[in-house]
This record gives structure tokens, sequence and C-alpha cells, in this order.
């Protein structure tokens, strides 16, 4: 216990002298929380957009009236048919459409429903979230009113999304924010302090003491903890009080998911550590490994389902993607662990494999 | 232009409140294999770095190889080769590569360095070696090979800092047989070294104490001055003044 | 002393590779409970293998390896309390201070500053006003003394410093010397390697280490005692030049600078010391040299160590 305490002091004047990194460390989460915050938060102005109208009436005009006085929008026209739109999304002229069914009006003052497409061109996926989110907002203000003069009636709007279907939402980056940032974090920088003694050949001093290989590795990485979690509540709180993300589910179950995730990693960065031998190895192996599959394979900037077959079969492995799946429950849909359980168990599950791994390759010696 | 290869004047280097050179005036003379010496910290790195044209010097001035090193480093660098026990060769590169790329550095056109490198092999003996890589040829050549690829662009003066760390006694005097062959063909020879027995080998020499010189001339001369039969002795009492 | 116990290393036949390369060559020999002993060689003659394997921190080929009566293999844990290992490099932590570092060992080895103090006491004081300094700022020697205190503060039973003293400067180097002749005084077994000959004499015994093997081991004054040949210092003014002519001479053994004398080894075992005297100055002479200072001299180890080194390479041609 003595000799845990001695690791954990000695490994934050590590973390704490080393000003730069130190700052870096701790800056890096909130730079990256209002660089995604305020970069899906682009203005959209003078989207050119196309109604549908097969049959046109009093209420749709006052739809399309509407589109066409907002600043947001620009009317490029009202066509009875579909028929127009691939080419002029295919050549840019267009990048929203509206579509109304046959006999809006009719089914307007019916019992019916009013299902109306949406199509939004989602080659970039941020600018095509702000456009949906505008039209809907149009859409359903529009609505709003008619339903008021028409009486009760509901409205079925189905968005989708072209060439890139199923877009995050808007709210959606944090859950993936934290998960890069503890992977750097907890990971790398767990895999880098280790091989650093390797490096500097301190490892050969602790490795001689009668301390076993695990009560060394443990001292280490104990500091990280406290690091991955100060960032946790760092991203956290930027997201929550900058732009007011929602947390809809425990924030109890949120950390104590996080607590899992930043184990997690840590154990990823000491099975890194075990083969490399130097800091740049760890560096580059963590960089590779860990932190390319965290952005690309996890859902956080491509979503799952648009991935080949191959590499949608290899995100189960991704550590990440299920964390995701974890937070953006809770945060979004305010799930707790009744739903989640099946994910927290593969995190746990992946922690104790990797735990076990890194148990069984750390050396006892140097060879 | 200065008579002497190297020629300082009241040279001095601050770090903040701390003078780790202070006021070093010497001056070595071409072809002469000059020991630097004194104990870790005494100033001899921040010495040697103002002398390569590395780091800046707080007051004084110095000419090396001619040139000022405060207004002219490039010249200085241009027309001054540096081995380091550490630093010298690229272990990952074959002895060829190693001479080629140290030769395009210096701008010696293809032929220069083609005649060169069979000259210089032939020298020390390692034509054989020539595609080995670095890290497998034996460390005693190495150095040896690191001396004269720090030789190559027939710099006027070479600066050998710590050349003979760790290498046995044999390699350690046919390095200095080598140091001698390259100071009898009218290269200047700066050097560093832990071995005070090595320090005998030298035309002439300084120990530096806490930033300046405490003693200098030929071995005999500062043993005369100091009434002490060995540079051991020499040494012990000038960093130690307490414990002789 | 004591020749009657067990030694405190006992190495049979202890061969190490590193993939073709054989770091450690079939080496023997025992240390005694007690005894500083040294392990005298250039880089690259297998000192931090042999080093490294006898703290358990590499296994044998083959051969068996036993420190304090313990297999380092497979009584590894026992060990590893009661070794004290300073390796090569001196292993600080740069950015904590002096007594930080001391604080981190003691607690790794499960001890305290404190409970330490009285075994790295003479060594701490001279530390103690630079308690506060960080570890990489630091001069060579003290960097060298503060690692001594980190290998000592467990109270350990054997202590191996793999090159203590290596780009330390002479004086902190002496002083280094000094301690360890106060910690084995104090009972210690003490085993320490090193590249510069010149330490051998501090050492009770000493091993002379060259490409993985031994050449020999001996107390240094037996080392200098067994040299084969009559040795010779030669003054000249033109070193070099006397050096070459030297060298032709057909009974010249071995001929090399020290210092600011040559160390000339006739051939001739056996041979009167005057004779050879007047034989060597008359040639140097017929050569054109000035009459050099010649006189009879006993051997240095590092003479020996040249010996015995250029004897292992050249076989009988030069022994």
């Amino acid at each position: 216990m003595n000799a845990f305490a001695g690791f954990v002091r000695k490994e934050a004047f590590h973390i704490l002298r080393d000003r730069q990194t130190f700052w870096i460390l701790l800056l890096m989460p909130l730079v990256q929380v209002l660089i995604f915050g305020y970069a899906v938060r682009t203005d959209v102005r003078d989207v050119r957009i196309a109604i549908v109208d097969p049959t046109p009436s009093t209420a749709t005009r006052a739809l399309v009236q509407r589109f066409a006085s907002s600043s947001r929008f620009q009317l490029m026209g009202v066509y009875p048919t579909m028929q127009s739109l691939d080419d002029g999304f295919r050549s840019g002229v267009l990048r929203q459409a509206v579509v109304l069914p046959r006999d809006a009006d009719r089914l307007l003052r019916g019992q019916a429903t009013l299902p109306i497409q949406l199509i939004t061109d989602g080659a970039d996926p941020n600018t095509g979230s702000v456009m949906q989110s505008y039209a809907t907002a149009i859409i359903q203000r529009w609505h709003a009113e008619s339903v008021v003069r028409a009486g009760s009636l509901r409205i079925d709007l189905a968005t989708r999304m072209r060439y890139n279907p199923t877009l995050e939402s808007v709210n959606l980056f944090v859950p993936g924010l934290i998960a890069l940032v503890l992977t750097i974090v907890s990971a790398m920088m767990t895999a880098i302090s280790i091989t650093r003694e390797k490096e500097t050949g301190t490892m050969e001093m602790l490795l001689v003491s009668p301390l076993h290989p695990w009560a060394i590795v443990a001292g280490k990485v104990a500091p990280y903890v406290a690091m991955g979690f100060a960032n946790v509540l760092l991203v956290l709180g930027a997201a929550w009080g900058v732009f007011g993300m929602p947390l809809r589910g425990s924030l109890v179950l949120l950390l104590a998911e996080c607590l899992l995730y930043i184990l997690n990693a840590l154990a990823l960065g000491i099975v890194i550590s075990t083969s490399a031998q130097t800091q740049r190895t760890a560096m580059i192996a963590a960089l590779a490994g860990l932190l390319l599959p965290t952005l690309m394979l996890s859902g956080f900037i491509f979503p799952l389902e648009s991935l080949p077959t191959p590499l949608r079969l290899f995100t189960n492995i991704v550590p990440a993607r299920w964390f995701l799946l974890i937070v953006r429950g809770i945060m979004v849909k305010g799930a707790g662990l009744a739903t989640l359980w099946q994910e927290t168990l593969i995190l746990v599950g992946m922690t104790l494999a990797l735990l076990v791994l890194g148990a069984r390759r750390l050396a006892i010696r140097l060879d | 232009m200065s008579a002497f290869a190297i020629e300082t004047h009241g040279l001095t280097r601050r770090f903040g409140e701390f003078v780790a050179v202070r006021d070093l005036t010497f001056h070595v003379a071409q072809g002469e294999v000059f020991g630097f010496l004194g104990a870790n910290g005494a100033g001899k790195t921040t010495a040697m770095r103002m002398l390569i044209g590395l780091l800046e010097p707080s007051d004084g001035s110095a000419q090396v190889a001619g040139y000022d090193i405060a207004t002219d480093s490039e010249a200085v660098r241009r027309n001054i080769g540096y081995m380091s026990q550490k630093f010298s060769l690229y272990d990952d590169l074959t002895v060829q590569e190693n001479i080629t790329l140290y030769g395009g550095i210096y701008g010696l056109s293809n032929a220069q360095i083609a005649e060169r490198t069979h000259a210089l092999l032939g020298r020390i003996g390692l034509e054989h070696a020539r595609k080995e890589l670095v890290r497998r040829i034996p460390l005693g050549w190495k150095q040896q090979l690191a001396l004269s690829v720090a030789l190559l662009h027939e710099p006027k003066i070479v600066f050998l800092d710590e050349p003979t760390g760790g290498v046995d006694p044999i390699t350690r005097r046919r390095f200095w047989e080598l140091i001698y062959e390259t100071a009898a063909a009218g290269t200047t020879v700066l050097v560093t070294t832990h071995y005070l027995d090595e320090a005998e080998y030298c035309d002439r020499l300084s120990i530096m104490v806490e930033g300046a010189i405490a003693a200098m001339g030929t071995p005999g001369e500062v043993k005369r001055e100091f009434g002490v039969t060995s540079l051991d002795e020499l040494f012990l009492q000038l960093t130690r003044p307490g414990a002789a | 002393m004591d020749v009657a116990a067990p030694p405190a290393v006992d190495v049979r036949a202890f061969t190490r590779r590193f993939g073709d390369v054989t770091a450690v060559d079939s080496l023997t020999f025992d240390v005694r409970p007690g005894e500083l002993f040294g392990f005298i060689g250039p880089d690259g003659a297998g000192k931090t293998t042999l080093f490294r394997t006898l703290v358990t921190l590499l296994v044998p080929d083959a051969g068996s390896v036993r420190v304090l009566g313990y297999d380092v293999v497979t009584d590894l844990w026992t060990l590893r309390s009661r070794v004290g290992y300073m390796p090569g490099r001196f292993s600080l932590y740069p950015d904590l201070s002096a007594l930080e570092n001391l604080r981190f060992f003691a607690s790794v080895f499960g001890t305290s500053v404190e409970e330490g103090m009285s075994i790295i006491e003479p060594i701490w004081r001279q530390l103690a006003p630079f308690a506060d300094r960080r570890a990489g700022a630091l001069s060579g020697g003290m960097k060298q003394k503060l690692a001594l205190c980190c290998a000592l503060v467990h109270a350990p039973e054997i202590l191996f410093l793999d090159e203590p003293t290596t780009g330390v400067d002479a004086v902190s180097r002496r002083e280094f010397w000094d301690l360890l002749d106060r910690l084995r005084d104090g009972g210690l077994t003490i085993v320490v390697s090193t590249p510069y000959m010149d330490e051998a004499s501090r050492c009770d015994r000493v091993a002379l280490m060259q490409q993985g093997r031994i050449l020999l081991v001996d107390t240094p004054a037996a080392i200098r005692a067994a040299y084969p040949r009559p040795l010779f210092a030669v003054q000249a003014p033109d070193r070099l030049g006397i050096l070459a002519v030297l060298r032709r001479f057909p009974h010249a053994a071995a001929v090399w600078p020290f210092g600011d004398v040559l160390h000339y080894t006739d051939a001739r075992a056996g041979m009167d010391d005057g004779a050879i005297i007047d034989e060597v100055r008359a040639f140097v002479q017929a050569n054109g040299v000035p009459s050099p200072g010649i006189s009879a001299i006993p051997a240095g180890i590092e003479d020996a160590f040249m010996w015995h080194m250029a004897a292992g390479t050249a076989g009988e041609q030069v022994g």
C-alpha cells in the first residue's frame, strides 16, 4: 500500500511537472467541444430547395409561401412530379426537396395522417443535418397553423437523407468526443508513461524490486484514471454549459459507464506498452490502433450502417462503438441499465479480457 | 584572418543568473592537439557549443577557423568537423550510406565522395565493411569511422567530444594514433576526455573549473606549475581544493 | 573476508545469446561474501548482460547462476528483496527532486527513507544540500551518489553496480570508490563493473572481461605480478617517432603510449633488464632517435589487460 501511494505521488509529479503536456491534456477536450460544437452550428443560408406538389391547394401554397419568404431557403421551383429531382440533386442545383402527397388538401381536411417526404443532400453531414432541422421546423409551424384551422390532424413527416442516410443528430458529437479524449488520455498516455520507464532504464530498477509488475502498473495508471475522469467532467460540463447538451438519463450511471470505459482504455494502453519498447512505438501504436478506430469505426464520424460489411463486423471489437451506444442511450434517450446492460456487459468483458491479456504479457524480466 | 585555429577573448555565457562559462581567453594553433578538460558541469560542453556555433556567447568574442562565431556561425560550421561518442553515425545506415549522407550535407560532389570514401576506408582498413550496417561493426571501428567521417569535408578543425568512452585500451590507443595522424596532416584537434592519461597525449591542454580556465599549457608545464607529478593529482587539486 | 563461507555469487558455465550474438560465453567465477569484486572490460564485453542476469532480469541460456545461494531463475522473488542494483545510466527520474527519487524508491522496496537512513547516511550527507533539486539538474557525480542511495535504501545483502562511474569525472570517480570502500568495510558484498582500468586496484579481486569471456580472475596485485614479460617505461620528447621505431625492434612484444611515456614489453622472458635497456637504446639511436630515458617498471592492470587481450585475439603470436 505504501508502494502504491509512492507510485501515485510520483506519477502525479510527472504529470504536473510536464506543464506543456498537462495543459494540452486538460485543455484539449474543452477546445474540441468548442470546435465540434461550433462546427455543427454553422449557420446555413439560401438552401436551394424544390417543392413537389402534385395537387396544389390553398394549404400547400401557404407552405410554398413560407419557404419562399424564408431567408434560409431559396425556392428553385414547385413541380408536379419528382421526376426532375434526381438531376437537380446530382448537378448540385438542388440541396433539398419537400415532397407533398397527392391530395394534400383533402388529407388535411380529413382525419388521415399527412405523409410528407423531406429529402436532403447529406454529402456534408453537418450542413445536411442543419438544413433538415430548419425545413422540419417550417413544415411543423405550417402544419400547426393548418391544424388549428382544420381541426385535430396528425402529420407524418418522413425525412430521408440522400447519400448519408443515417446522419447523426447535432447533439451526438459529445459521446464520441468523450471516447476520443479518453483514448488519448488513458490509453495513449498510459502506454507512453510505461514505455518511458523502459527507455530511461528506470523500469530495470522497478523490476528488480520485490513488487510484482502488476503492482507497478496499477500504481502507474491510477493517476491517469483521475485525469481521464477530470476530462469526462470537463467535456460534459462544457457541452452542458455552452451548448445545452441534454442529459435525460442518470448522471451517476453515465459517470460509472465513463469509468468503465477509462479502465478499458487503460487496459488497452497496458497491452500496447507490453510490446512497445519505445515511447515512439507506443505513440504510433496508440494512434493507429486506437485513435483511428475510435474516430472512424465507432459510429462517431461515419454511421456504422454505411460501412462495408467486413469493417462493420470489425466495429464489434472496437470498445468505443459500445461506449457510444451506451452514452447516447443515457444522454439522448434517457435509457437506464435495464436497456443498456448488454452493451455494458460487452465493455466489461472486453476490459477483463484486455486486463488478462496484459497480465499474461507483462514481463517479470527484461526478456 | 586569425593566425590561430581557435582564438577567444573573454568568452562568457550566462543562463539567467548562472554563469556557465566565464571570461574564457585562449588560443589553439593550427595542427595542435588541444585537450579540453574539466569536471562534469565545469562548462566544457557550453564552451564547446559556443565554439561550434550552436550557442551564442553572452559576452566576449571568438574566432574559429578564421570566422567570428557570433556573426559568421555558418562559415564556422562549414569549416569544422564534430564527433561525439553518442551522436555521430546512423546505426541503421550502412557505412557507405553514412559517408554519402555526410558528404552530401557538406556539399561534396559524387566524384569527391567516391574518391574520399575509398581513401578513408583504406586508411582505417574498413574497405570490406562498406555495405555493413553501422550497428553491426565493432565499437572500435565505429569510432574510427566516426572520426574519419567528421573529417570527410576536410575541415580546418575537428572537435571530439569524449571520443573514447567505454573503449578497450588497445582500441583507445589506436584511436589516438589516428588523432596524431590527423594533426600531423594539419587539422587542428580539440578533444575532451575523462581519461587523464589521454590528456598527456595532447600538445597542450586546459582544465576548466566552475566555468573558467584554471590551468593551461603543455602537460609538462601545468604539472611543473602546480608542483604535481601527474595530471590526475593536478585534476584533484583543482576541482576539489579541500580534498587533496 | 570469510573464504570458507558459501560464495555470495556462484556462476558456472553461464552462457547467454541474443540472436546470433553470444553476449556472455561460458563464464565461471564466484564472489565471496564481503568481497568488493570488479568486472573490468570495455563496452560490449558482456558486463551488462552478466549483471542483468545476476539481478534476475535475464535468464541464462546455459549454466547456473546463483546469488546468495538462490537460483536467479527459480528463486526470483526471494532474491529481489535482497539485492541492490544500480543499472548503467543511473536510472533516476529527472523531473523528480533528489529526495522525491529517494522516497519513491524506498516505497517501492517496502521501506522508508527514515528506516534506510542508517545505511545511506554517509552518502546522503553529501547530497542533503541538493535534496530539493531536480535529479536532472544534478551533476554527474551527484546523480551517481543519488542512484547509489536509491539502490541501498532497503539494506540489501549484496549490491550490484553496473558501470557506476562511466561518464563521471576523475575526481567524482575517486570519491565514489571511497564510498564503496566504506560500504565494503561495513560488511556488504559489492559487485561492480567498469571500463576504467585504473579502478581495478580499488577492488579485492577483479575479472578482466573481453567479448563475453573472462580473460583472468585474481587480486589486482597477483594480476600485475603475473605479467609474463619484462616491461619498461620509455620517455622521449618525440613520442610518435620513437613509437614507430620501437615497433620495428625485432624483440618488441608490445609498444603502447601510456600517458607521457611509452610502455615497451620485450618478447624475451627471463632476460636481464639492464641488457634489454642497452639493446633497446642502441637500436633506437641507430634509427636516428636521440637516446630515450628507459627504466624497468612493474606492470599495471591496463598492461595486463592489453597483454591478455592481444594474446586472446592473436593466440600464440604474442603469448
